[in-house]
């Protein structure tokens, strides 16, 4: 009887192994989730400044991307564009940085879809590092306090994007004493 | 066309590998000469049709046949003949072709050269051989189909991996696959032992080269891994513990303790379950590590492409698991040990030791490896074990091994008097303590660096010693010349004196290490043109940038100044690849290597204009001392390997 049961000993691990089916390793939640996002200052390609600071008070989308980056970023361009004039009037701002790119093929890009949300490039990829991009594109949605609401890796849908967004909306409006406790954070 | 001969050639190929595990079977239990051979037959006709699929592959890789999916996605047009036939190995389903192809070369072989002398044994050798070939031409003919064909047929292929394209990709992965596939046939024979009842040392005396070959190309496989990871991948190392380097170094690990733990049963006929449990967990292990590799289930920068692929490779480790460990304990009984230890300090102890710290060694590395896994099946979070840990676990269980190393090796069987130890080793033990004392007056202050500097001393005075005690020996008795000696100490005992070659390449290969694990200096700054960044004694000035193009990507150079205390010393040009079909740029850095240090500059991000560019310098001390002793690690395997008719016709011959 215990000889049958030697040889079972090996089934817990074979089981750990078959689990392993079930997860997604590449799937890393950001430790950066309901954390105040990092601030950063772009020069636009417009040629104003944007200062995210700035855009407290607001919903805000930050999109990383790149010319280069065939096919996620073509794919999610009409969408960013999409939600920038759809809620441009309610408080929501997309902010497009533009990461590891030359200026021409970054201008480009923009005009192929016809960008009008802001738009600046990452010089040094400073902004990339601060907010952890591990691969073009990824999204942040921040919420009106500055903090990030949500990450999204890869080419963004409009139906994730608009249902963060509008989830954010319908928050309760801003406490003022979370507002200093962030601003004393950051 | 090439797609169809293919597909039939594996069909054929899985029904003829079916037909010989039956034959054998069938044919040894009815002593059926006749059922016998037609099922070795079957091995020989199964390895020509692999062989047949495996050409059609290649012929569609040369002639850039892209109705062939695998064909489309992994070579293109414009490679050299090289690569195309190397992108044989480049992707998923080649990969397993290749290995199924090596498979059926090495049944094929093992048929040829043993049915006539092994009559009991080989019918089972076969059969397991063939269940592993019939498994691994199922997975090529369901999930990972290297035919799979491909419409409309595209104009150009997608190309490797760009990384991949490097002339390492023309050895490293075949030296790794030769380790591996080799380990399949000890443990067919330790199987085939198991299976039969004969458990006699015949198995291990027919097996023991062949584990030792496949050990050899398992270790240069893991070296040369290294030596592409420093060399090619940017960033500066050239070991990670990953996953999937784990994988090859799991069975590496338990494979080592084999090799030297079948010499106490030779001599004592002791261990002989732990023998049949090591050498099936080295297989066990490998399939374990293809399992990880191509099932997706860990992150990993070397992971293939997932499919169904994993869920096949993790039943067939169940089956082997299962089985196996079903036969050892069924034959438990059997394998009773004839010897004991009869002394703390003998050979036989060393080995226990040396064997207790090699698995402890796999434990610790598997239980990091799965660690994610357990993690997140137990408690539900994400956690990934870094090197700290592994580094952290590995150090002190790799000074134990250099120790056994040096003591092992010169302790008698059964246990020796203090005199005798006294003498072996007093001297090298003082010369690896003033060693230790000499690198603590250079300045040099980590424990763990000096303990390995003392200890690959000692087992380098070891060596020493015991060359020149042979040798000595030997023109004192039989009155020959100090080279004449020396051949003839690896005439007589090849084993022993190959062995202790190997030992001082572990030696050379741990001070490599050491050194460039603890004292590597990195810096990294955005420089503008004509500024300086400062990394040890040296000073590199960012000049300008420069471009070429090559036949697959465009290519962009730093042209950096290189000056060591301030006496200029050379240009070097790092640069990025841009391949159209790729999204990110592939880094190609460049490398003064040299005995001391190596500088290793890589280029970051820069400025189209050519205004600034992020340049990162290493300076790593001794890694080459890595591949030296890589490379006496392999010399020492060959002498200890060379065959025994051909040294002793020459010593013959050379007899008045």
């Amino acid at each position: 009887m215990k000889k049958v049961l030697i040889p079972l000993s090996v089934v817990p691990i074979l089981l750990l192994l078959a689990y392993g089916f079930w997860t997604d390793p590449r799937f890393v939640p950001s430790p950066l989730i309901e954390k105040p996002a990092p601030l950063f200052a772009l020069s636009l390609f417009d040629g104003e400044p944007l200062s995210l600071d700035g855009l407290r008070g607001k919903v805000v989308v930050v999109n990383f991307w790149a010319s280069w980056c065939f096919p996620a970023c073509y794919e999610e361009a009409p969408v960013l564009e999409g939600a920038w004039r759809t809620y441009k009037d309610r408080d929501v701002v997309v902010v497009g940085v533009n990461v590891q790119d030359t200026e021409k093929a970054a201008r480009e890009f923009m005009e192929r879809f016809q960008f009008t949300f802001p738009n600046g490039p990452d010089p040094g990829g400073k902004i990339s590092i601060d907010y952890g991009v591990y691969g073009i594109p990824e999204t942040f949605v921040l919420d009106k306090e500055g903090r990030i609401a949500h990450k999204h890796v890869g080419a963004v849908t409009a139906d994730v994007l608009s249902a963060q967004i509008e989830g954010l909306l319908r928050r309760a409006p801003v406490a003022d004493d979370n507002r200093q406790e962030h601003e004393r954070g950051a | 066309m090439t797609a169809q001969l293919g597909n039939i050639a594996l069909w054929i190929g899985l029904a003829l590998a079916l037909y010989g595990v039956l034959a054998a079977v069938l044919g040894h239990r009815r002593q059926s000469g006749v059922l016998l051979e037609s099922g070795y037959s079957a091995v020989l006709a199964h390895c020509a049709l692999v062989t047949i699929a495996l050409l059609s592959l290649e012929y569609a890789l040369i002639t850039s046949d892209f109705s062939i999916e695998y064909v489309a996605f992994n070579s293109s047009e414009n490679y050299s003949i090289g690569y195309k036939i190397a992108g044989l190995w480049g992707a998923l389903e080649g990969s397993l072709l290749l290995w199924a192809w090596m498979q059926a070369v090495l049944a094929a072989q093992v048929v040829l050269m043993y049915r006539r002398k092994h009559r009991d044994f080989i019918p089972y050798v076969s059969a397991v051989l063939m269940g592993i070939s019939a498994f691994f031409l199922l997975v090529l003919l369901i999930p990972a189909n290297p035919f799979e064909q491909h419409f409309p047929v595209p104009l150009e292929g997608r190309g490797l991996n760009p990384l991949l394209e490097d002339t390492s990709m023309l050895i490293h992965p075949l030296l790794l696959y030769s380790g591996y596939v080799g380990f399949t046939v000890p443990y067919a024979f330790a199987m085939a032992a198991l299976i039969t009842g004969r458990l006699t040392e015949e198995w291990l005396y027919i097996t023991r080269r062949w584990a030792v070959t496949a050990w050899v190309f398992l270790t240069s496989g893991i070296i040369y891994g290294g030596w592409w990871s420093y060399h090619v991948l940017g960033w500066g190392g050239y070991w990670a513990w990953d996953p999937v380097e784990n994988a090859s170094f799991m069975p590496w690990l338990v494979g080592t303790a084999y090799i030297h733990s079948v010499m106490t049963q030779e001599k004592r006929g002791m261990l002989k379950v732990w023998n049949l449990t090591l050498i099936t967990l080295t297989f066990a292990l490998v399939i374990f590590g293809t399992f990880l590799t191509r099932s997706g289930i860990l992150n990993s920068v070397h992971a293939f492409t997932q499919g169904a692929v994993g869920y096949f490779f993790l039943a067939f480790l169940a089956v082997i698991l299962l089985s196996t460990v079903t036969l050892l304990t069924y034959r438990a009984d059997q394998l009773r040990t004839e010897g004991t230890v009869d002394s703390f300090l003998s050979r036989e102890s060393a080995f226990l030791f040396n064997n207790l710290l090699l698995i402890t060694f796999c434990f610790t590395v598997f239980l990091g490896t799965i660690f994610p896994l357990l993690a997140e099946a137990i408690r539900g979070v994400k956690v990934s074990v870094g090197e700290p840990y592994f580094n952290y676990v590995a150090a002190p269980i790799a000074l134990g091994l250099l120790f056994l190393m040096g003591v092992g090796p010169v302790i008698p069987w059964r246990g020796g008097s203090w005199g005798s130890l006294r003498r072996n080793l007093l001297g090298p033990g003082i010369v690896g303590l003033a060693a230790g004392c000499v690198t603590f007056v250079f300045g040099i202050r980590g424990p763990w660096v000096v303990a390995t500097y003392a200890l690959a001393v000692f087992v380098s005075a070891i060596v020493v010693q015991e060359y020149y005690r042979g040798i000595r020996a030997r023109r004192k008795t039989a009155g020959e010349g100090p080279l004449q000696a020396l051949g003839q100490l690896f005439i007589r005992n090849r084993r022993r004196y190959g062995g202790f070659i190997i030992h001082l390449g572990v030696a050379l290969l741990a001070v490599g290490i050491a050194s460039s694990s603890a004292f590597q200096r990195e810096e990294e700054k955005m420089l503008k043109r004509g500024e300086v960044l400062e990394a040890g004694s040296y000073q590199v000035r960012f000049d300008r940038l420069t471009g070429s193009e090559g036949p697959t990507h465009v290519k962009v150079h730093g042209v950096f100044t290189i000056f060591n205390d301030n006496h200029e010393v050379g240009q070097m040009t790092p640069a990025l690849r841009f391949y159209e079909k790729r999204q990110e740029p592939i880094a190609e850095v460049d490398y003064w290597i040299g005995f001391q240090e190596d500088l290793y500059v890589i280029l970051g991000s820069f400025d189209r204009e050519g205004g600034w560019a992020v340049v990162k310098v290493l300076v790593n001390p001794m890694v080459s001392w890595i591949w030296i002793g890589g490379a006496v690690m392999v010399l020492g395997t060959l002498i200890a390997m060379l065959p025994s008719r051909l040294l002793s016709a020459r010593s013959a011959g050379e007899k008045p």
